[in-house]
C-alpha cells in the first residue's frame, strides 16, 4: 500500500472554497489535512464528533487514514503509534474523553511523540453538560496526567483560529516532539463563522527532524545530535532501519529502561521539561487590546475573551480605561507578560467558563503587583458582557 | 544470507545487544516464546528493518526490549491501539505483539476484541501464565477455577477467559494455541499467522514457576513444565472426544486446554480493504473538475 504523501493541490480540491462559512470544529478538520495529517483515530463524543465526522469524510479523499477506534484510549494509542509510524497524527474528543487519555497522552510526553488532540471542552465533573460549551480541561491539559511534564496548548476564540491554531499545533507538536493540545470548546466548536483557508504559499509548515545520522552512532533519547544546542532528538521513524527501543518507562539515552537509575531519570525529565520550558518566550502568543492606558485588564483566552472584548468596548465607551489580554497559547503559559502587566494595571480581571483555572497562574505570576479576580461562568452559557462590567466596579 | 544453524546464531542476529540480563525468572516461559519467534522470522525471512514489535506492561510485554528492532513498549493494555497507528501510518510494516493474559484479555480486552473484529492486519502473541507475574502473582482473568493468586487466597471462583475462542468468534484469520514445551508446532504456527493478511492470534501457555506455580503447588521447574503436558489436549481430539467419546473419556479431557489450530482462513484484512476504498475516493476526486465559484466579499 502507498504510504501517505502530501499532497497540496488534492488538498486544495478536497477543501474547496477558499472563503467558507465553516463550523469550528470542521475547521480543526481543515486545519489537520492542511496540515498534512495521514491518521485520525477518534471516537464520538459531543461536542467535538464533528471532527471525527469531518475526518471520515476527508481524510480518505487525500489518502490519510480514519478510524473510529473503541474508545478515546484506543484512539491516542492509534494516534501516538501513527506517529512512529511516520504519520502527522490527531484525534479529537472533549472532557471525559480527555480524561481517559490522560495515561496516553503522558505516553506521548516520554516518549517525545508528535501528536495532536483536538479538545472541544465542556464541563464536569463526569459527564456534566455534554452539549454545552465550558473550559473544563484547561488545567488538565496542564497537570492531567501524572508526574512532571511541559504542555502545549492553544485556544482558539474564532473559527478561523480554529484552523489556524490546529496548524499552529501541529507546527509546535513537531518541533517540540511533544503533544499539542488544541483547547477549543462547544462554544466556539459549534460556532459557524468565515474562514479563509490560507493558500499553500502562505503557509509555514513544520515537519519533525528525521534521524540521518549512521545508524551505528544514532542515539534516539538525548539532544539532537544534527542541531547544536537543541534539546529536541532527532525521530527516527519505525521502518527506517534505525531499531528504535521505545518505552514508556524511564529511559536511559539510548532508550533501553532505567527504572531504578535516579541520574537517568532527572537528565530525561529536565530535558524533556526543559525543551518546552527553555523557549517559554518564544511560546508567548498573546493578543493585546487597550494595554497602553488601561487600569483594568480582563486576562483570558478561547470563547471567554469574546465577551470580555465585548464588555471591554461598552466600558471604553463610557471612558473607563479598560483592556484584553488574550492568551493564544496558553501553555506554557506566558509568565513574564503576566508579571509585567500586573505591575502596569491596578486590576486583573479573569474570566473563565470554569470556577477558575487559569486564574490561578495568572494571581501566581502576578505576585501581588495588582488585584487578581475571577470572573467565572458555569453552566453551559458564556458571560454576558454586563456581567462582566460588574467586575470594574460601581461606576457602570 | 548465512545460513542460521544454532540458537547461538540465531540470538547473534535477532536479540538487541546491551539489554541483558533479562527480567525473566528460572524456569519462566517467556524466553521459550521469542526463540520460537526468531525461529519463524528466521524461516521467514523477514527484514527485521521492516518488522516493528509492540507491547504493554507485564513481563511478556517486555520482550521487545530484546528485540533488535524498532519496538514500542507501551501503556498497559494498550499494544493493539498503538500498533493499529503503526500499521496505518505505514502499512507496509509487519506488527508483532507481545502481550500477556492479563494485558491482553484483561485491561487491554476491548482494543484486542475490535482489532480481531476489524482483521487489523497484525500477529498478536499472547503469553497466558495464568497470572499477573510482574506484580507478584495477582488473580488473571485466565486463571483456571480455584487457583490461588495473591488477590485470590482462597482459590478462584471465576471462569477463565478463553481468548482463542473469543478470537475465533471474531472471524480473525489465524488463531492457535499451543504450550511452550514443543518447539515444531509453535514455531510454524507463529510463521503460519505472521503469513496471514489480517488479524492473526498465537496464544501460549507458559510457566510461571515463580508466582503461579509455587502458589498452586505445581512442584519444581520440571514438574511446572511437566504439568502443561499433563493439561493439554489436541483441539481435535477434544473435539472428538467432547462430540462422540465415553462420558468416562469426556470427564478427563473437560478440563484440559484444547491446543491447536483454532482457525485458519482468508478474509480481506482492514488496510486491504481501506487501500480500496482510498482509491476509489482519489479517483473520484482527481476526475472531478475543480469548483472555481468562489464569491469573494470584502
Amino acid at each position: 500500500m502507498v504510504i501517505y504523501k502530501r499532497n497540496p493541490n488534492l488538498i486544495k480540491k478536497v477543501l474547496g472554497n477558499k472563503i467558507q462559512f465553516l463550523l469550528g470544529d470542521m475547521a480543526c478538520v481543515y486545519g489537520g489535512i492542511i496540515s498534512g495529517v495521514s491518521f485520525f483515530g477518534g471516537y464520538p463524543i459531543t461536542p467535538a464528533s464533528e471532527v471525527a465526522e469531518g475526518m471520515a469524510r476527508l481524510l480518505p479523499r487525500v489518502g490519510g487514514t480514519y478510524i473510529q477506534m473503541e474508545d478515546e484510549i484506543g484512539s491516542i494509542a492509534a494516534v501516538i503509534g501513527a506517529a512512529w509510524g511516520g504519520s502527522k497524527s490527531m484525534t479529537a474528543t472533549s472532557g471525559p474523553g480527555f480524561s481517559l487519555m490522560m495515561e496516553n497522552y503522558g505516553y506521548a510526553v516520554m516518549t517525545e511523540t508528535p501528536c495532536v488532540i483536538v479538545n472541544v471542552q465542556r464541563t464536569g465533573p463526569s459527564t456534566g453538560q455534554p452539549t454545552l460549551g465550558a473550559q473544563g480541561d484547561m488545567m488538565q491539559a496542564r497537570w492531567g496526567t501524572h508526574g512532571d511534564l511541559e504542555a502545549i496548548a492553544l485556544a482558539p476564540s474564532t473559527v478561523q483560529e480554529c484552523l489556524d491554531f490546529t496548524i499552529e499545533a501541529f507546527n509546535l507538536s513537531e518541533k517540540y516532539r511533544n503533544p499539542a493540545c488544541v483547547m477549543t470548546d462547544g462554544e466556539i466548536g459549534h460556532l459557524r463563522e468565515r474562514i479563509v483557508i490560507p493558500d499553500e504559499n502562505e503557509l509555514e509548515l513544520i515537519d519533525r527532524v528525521e534521524a540521518k545520522i549512521d545508524k551505528n552512532k544514532y542515539v534516539p533519547f538525548t539532544n539532537s545530535q544534527t542541531r547544536k544546542n537543541c534539546k529536541i532528538p532527532d525521530f527516527a521513524t519505525f521502518g527506517t532501519g534505525y531499531r528504535t527501543y521505545v518505552t514508556g518507562l524511564t529511559h536511559n539515552e539510548k532508550g533501553f529502561p532505567a527504572t531504578d537509575k535516579q541520574k537517568d531519570h532527572e537528565r530525561l525529565v529536565k530535558r524533556i521539561t526543559s525543551k518546552i520550558s527553555d523557549d517559554a518566550e518564544k511560546l508567548v502568543s498573546v493578543e493585546e487590546l487597550n494595554l497602553d492606558d488601561s487600569d483594568v485588564v480582563f486576562v483570558t483566552y478561547g470563547a471567554s475573551a469574546r465577551p470580555a472584548e465585548s464588555a471591554m468596548d461598552i466600558a471604553r465607551k463610557k471612558g473607563l480605561k479598560v483592556g484584553l489580554l488574550r492568551l493564544k497559547i496558553v501553555w506554557p503559559f506566558p509568565e513574564k507578560i503576566i508579571t509585567k502587566l500586573a505591575k502596569d494595571v491596578n486590576k486583573i480581571i479573569v474570566p473563565e467558563m470554569n470556577l477558575g483555572q487559569i486564574y490561578h497562574p495568572i494571581k501566581e505570576a502576578a505576585c501581588g503587583n495588582c488585584e487578581v479576580i475571577s470572573a467565572p461562568k458555569i453552566g453551559g452559557e458564556m458571560h454576558l458582557p454586563i456581567e462582566l462590567l460588574k467586575y470594574l466596579g460601581g461606576e457602570i | 544470507m548465512v545460513e542460521i544453524k544454532t540458537a547461538e546464531e540465531l540470538n547473534k542476529k535477532y536479540l538487541r545487544e546491551g539489554m541483558w540480563p533479562t527480567i525473566f525468572c528460572n524456569g519462566c516461559g517467556h524466553g521459550v516464546v521469542l526463540e520460537y519467534t526468531f525461529w519463524a522470522l528466521e524461516e521467514l525471512g523477514w527484514d527485521m528493518d521492516k518488522t516493528v514489535f509492540s507491547s504493554g506492561i507485564g513481563c511478556s510485554s517486555r520482550l521487545p526490549g530484546y528485540i533488535n528492532a524498532d519496538g514500542l513498549h507501551t501503556t498497559h493494555g494498550r499494544a493493539i491501539a498503538f500498533a493499529t497507528g503503526i500499521k496505518a501510518a505505514n502499512p507496509d510494516l509487519n506488527l508483532i505483539i507481545f502481550t500477556g493474559d492479563g494485558d491482553c484479555a484483561g485491561i487491554g480486552g476491548n482494543h484486542f476484541i475490535h482489532a480481531a473484529r476489524r482483521n487489523i492486519d497484525m500477529t498478536v502473541i499472547m503469553i497466558n501464565n495464568f497470572i499477573y507475574g510482574m506484580t507478584g502473582g495477582q488473580l488473571a482473568p485466565t486463571a483456571p477455577l480455584n487457583s490461588i493468586a495473591t488477590t485470590a487466597p482462597y482459590g478462584n471462583i471465576e471462569p477463565p477467559f478463553d481468548i482463542c475462542n473469543l478470537a475465533k468468534s471474531l472471524g480473525a484469520n489465524y488463531v492457535a494455541r499451543w504450550t511452550v514445551n514443543h518447539p515444531y508446532q509453535p514455531i510454524k504456527s507463529v510463521k503460519d499467522a505472521l503469513s496471514k493478511k489480517g488479524f492473526s492470534l498465537v496464544e501460549f501457555l507458559a510457566p510461571c514457576p515463580t508466582a503461579f506455580g509455587r502458589r498452586n503447588k505445581l512442584g519444581d521447574i520440571k514438574k511446572h513444565w511437566q504439568w502443561y503436558e499433563d493439561n493439554t489436549i489436541l483441539i481435535e481430539d477434544y473435539e472428538r472426544i467432547m462430540n462422540y467419546g465415553s462420558e468416562k473419556e469426556k470427564e478427563e479431557v473437560k478440563n484440559k486446554f484444547p491446543i491447536g489450530v483454532f482457525q485458519d482462513w482468508e478474509k480481506p484484512g482492514f488496510f486491504e480493504q481501506y487501500e480500496k476504498l482510498v482509491n476509489r475516493l482519489i479517483e473520484k476526486d482527481v476526475k472531478k473538475p475543480i469548483k472555481t465559484k468562489a464569491v469573494v466579499r470584502k
